[in-house]
């Protein structure tokens, strides 16, 4: 028995989202009373001995032709590869859009229990049993699952990532992906300087209330100075203000940064779902009955043409006395 | 080309979400049901198909009688026919259980699932019927164009997109980008009467396993009151969000 975790890498590069995972795996194996063995793709330019800061002592670094671009068929057969050579039964995989893709073929070709969408550690390993969000963040179930094999799938940022002591060996592997069905990747746009959302602690969010995409600076400069992302409305997407990818909502991401500030967003329903989750939300509205005010830790009721630029220097002036 | 879109029937989004006094089920009283969100990008990307390409549209729900008007709907905005799987939608793996078995018999060169839908979330299906068919799948798909026999198909990825060619057959997990939300069909009253005389085939359950247990369902904890906050003192939220809050 061991839990095997799918340790992320952006172009050789580990993130807060790899450490997250690694200490979901180490907690889940200390409750099973096992050991957690992490599993990373292609050539790593991070210092890997970090990960066991968060309690993944041993790495396997799966290397070859096949693992020179992202596919979900052979990440998984590797995945599986590792757990039949050491015994692994219990998967862990942070919800990205890469680990989502890879998790349900995991969980087809071990024939294990998939549980997704989970927003906390295990409540028990016997059975395993999770708690995960559902109905669009409206409502919250428990999960289990009496399957031999098992994939937890947790949401990014939701259970958070403490900085221990340790450190991790790593060692090469080759598998071979076998005839893993195939689709090519032909290129690869990722949006510079930006941090994306589903990864943001901080998130800057406009609605209508904006008024008018040219009016987005202002919301840029809040999320720079906050190391912020950015991110939008529906209706804000709709009109094209903004890009899809920016769309937060129960059509769009579901984000659960540790602040989120929405600004002229008025909180309908839907979009509430895709944000509710956030550990601190501030509204600011210039009217006084907006919906988002219920949902909200913080208001201000105001313009936010006057309210955006004072909270941009209020920031700056903290981050001075810091 | 054949076409195969899967339907959920899911709470409307305005829905209030209520459990029932158990804990044990989700209560449906008083909820409107609709075609999941994220299978409709893909259920107008599939018509346009029909309409630019000849292909032909079946829609499918796993589903028990009272799915059946919202696969009538999928019929009025332009599918060619429907099958119901009379089943209760329990788990993922069950769930894609069934509609694989429809796919063997059927051959069908594109198979669009919504990403996820927007009452378990699961994300679940589509990845796995890819999975039991052994095809190639586009997880969060924003784009696809076919091409001869290639397909051309965009994904979200973390922080950007990625471009990818497929050969068919091929499962997509689509969202937002297969078609805009302006584009989006609804159903016109000509569509509406024909959908009444389109076939909607009902078939039996083939056995599969369910490899997990639904527990009790809770609602989240509720938010405590607002702080509000005079527009003229922003200091004093900066102060409170690093104070209080500790987030910046």
């Amino acid at each position: 028995m061991s839990v095997i975790v799918y340790l992320e890498n952006w172009e050789g590069k580990f993130k807060k989202n790899t450490f997250e995972a690694a200490q979901y795996a180490a907690k889940t194996a200390e409750m099973m009373g096992t050991e957690a063995i992490g599993v990373t793709f292609g050539d790593i330019s991070d210092d890997a001995s970090v990960i066991g800061k968060y309690g993944v002592k041993k790495i396997i670094n799966v290397k070859g032709d096949d693992f020179t671009e992202y596919n979900n068929y052979k990440v998984a057969k590797a995945l599986q590869e590792v757990a039949s050579q050491n015994g692994g039964d219990t998967y862990i995989i942070s919800g990205t859009f890469n680990g989502k893709a890879v998790a349900p073929v995991l969980a087809v070709n071990a024939e294990a229990g998939l549980m997704t969408n989970v927003t906390e550690l295990p409540s028990s390993v016997s059975p395993l049993t999770v708690k995960r969000s559902v109905f669009s963040s409206k409502g919250l179930v428990n999960y289990s699952t009496e399957a031999t094999h098992k994939v937890v799938v947790f949401i990014p940022n939701s259970v958070g990532v403490e900085e221990g002591e340790g450190s991790a060996e790593m060692t090469e592997m080759s598998v071979s992906a076998g005839d893993a069905p195939q689709s090519n990747v032909t290129s690869v746009d990722r949006v510079k300087g930006k941090i994306p959302l589903p990864e943001a602690e901080r998130v800057v969010s406009g609605g209508r209330g904006m008024k008018g995409p040219e009016n987005w600076g202002m919301l840029e400069e809040l999320a720079d100075v906050l190391d912020a992302g950015t991110a939008c409305s529906k209706p804000v997407s709709d009109m094209g203000w903004r890009p899809h990818t920016e769309h937060v909502g129960q059509t769009g991401i579901a984000i659960n940064p540790d602040l989120y500030i929405a600004v002229g967003i008025s909180g309908a329903i839907q979009h509430l779902a895709g944000v509710s989750n956030s550990k601190v939300i501030v509204a600011i509205n210039n009217d006084p009955e907006a919906p988002f005010f219920k949902a909200a830790d913080y208001g201000i009721v105001g313009d936010a043409f006057n309210v955006i630029p004072k909270f941009t220097e209020a920031v700056k002036k903290l981050k001075a006395e810091n | 080309m054949k076409v195969l879109v899967c339907i959920s029937h899911v709470p409307d989004t305005t829905s209030k979400i209520n459990f029932t006094s158990d804990n044990k089920e989700f209560d449906k009283n008083g909820v409107q049901f609709v075609i999941n969100p994220y299978d409709e990008f893909g259920l107008t990307r599939a018509v346009w198909l029909q309409e630019k390409n000849g292909a032909t549209v079946t829609v499918i729900n796993v589903g028990r009688a009272e799915t059946e008007p919202t696969l009538r709907k999928a019929l009025a905005i332009g599918a060619n026919d429907a099958i119901r799987i009379d089943a209760d939608p329990t788990d993922g793996f069950y769930v894609a259980s069934q509609i694989a078995a429809v796919a063997k018999e059927n051959e069908y060169d594109i198979i669009i699932a919504g990403r996820e839908s927007i009452d378990y979330n699961g994300g679940q299906v589509p990845g796995m019927l890819a999975a039991l068919l052994n095809v190639p799948f586009v997880n969060a798909c924003m784009g696809l164009e076919v091409e001869g026999d290639k397909v051309s198909l965009i994904r979200e990825i973390d922080g950007g997109k990625e471009k990818i060619s497929s050969s068919m057959p091929l499962v997509v997990g689509g969202q937002k980008g297969l078609v805009e939300e302006k584009d989006l069909k609804i159903p016109n009253m000509r569509g509406i009467m024909q959908a009444r005389t389109k076939p909607l085939n009902v078939r039996e359950a083939v056995d599969a396993d369910h490899r997990v247990a639904v527990g009790t369902f809770e609602k989240p904890a509720p938010k405590s009151a607002v702080k509000m906050i005079d527009a003229e003192n922003v200091d004093e939220l900066v102060k409170l969000l690093h104070n209080e809050a500790k987030v910046i």
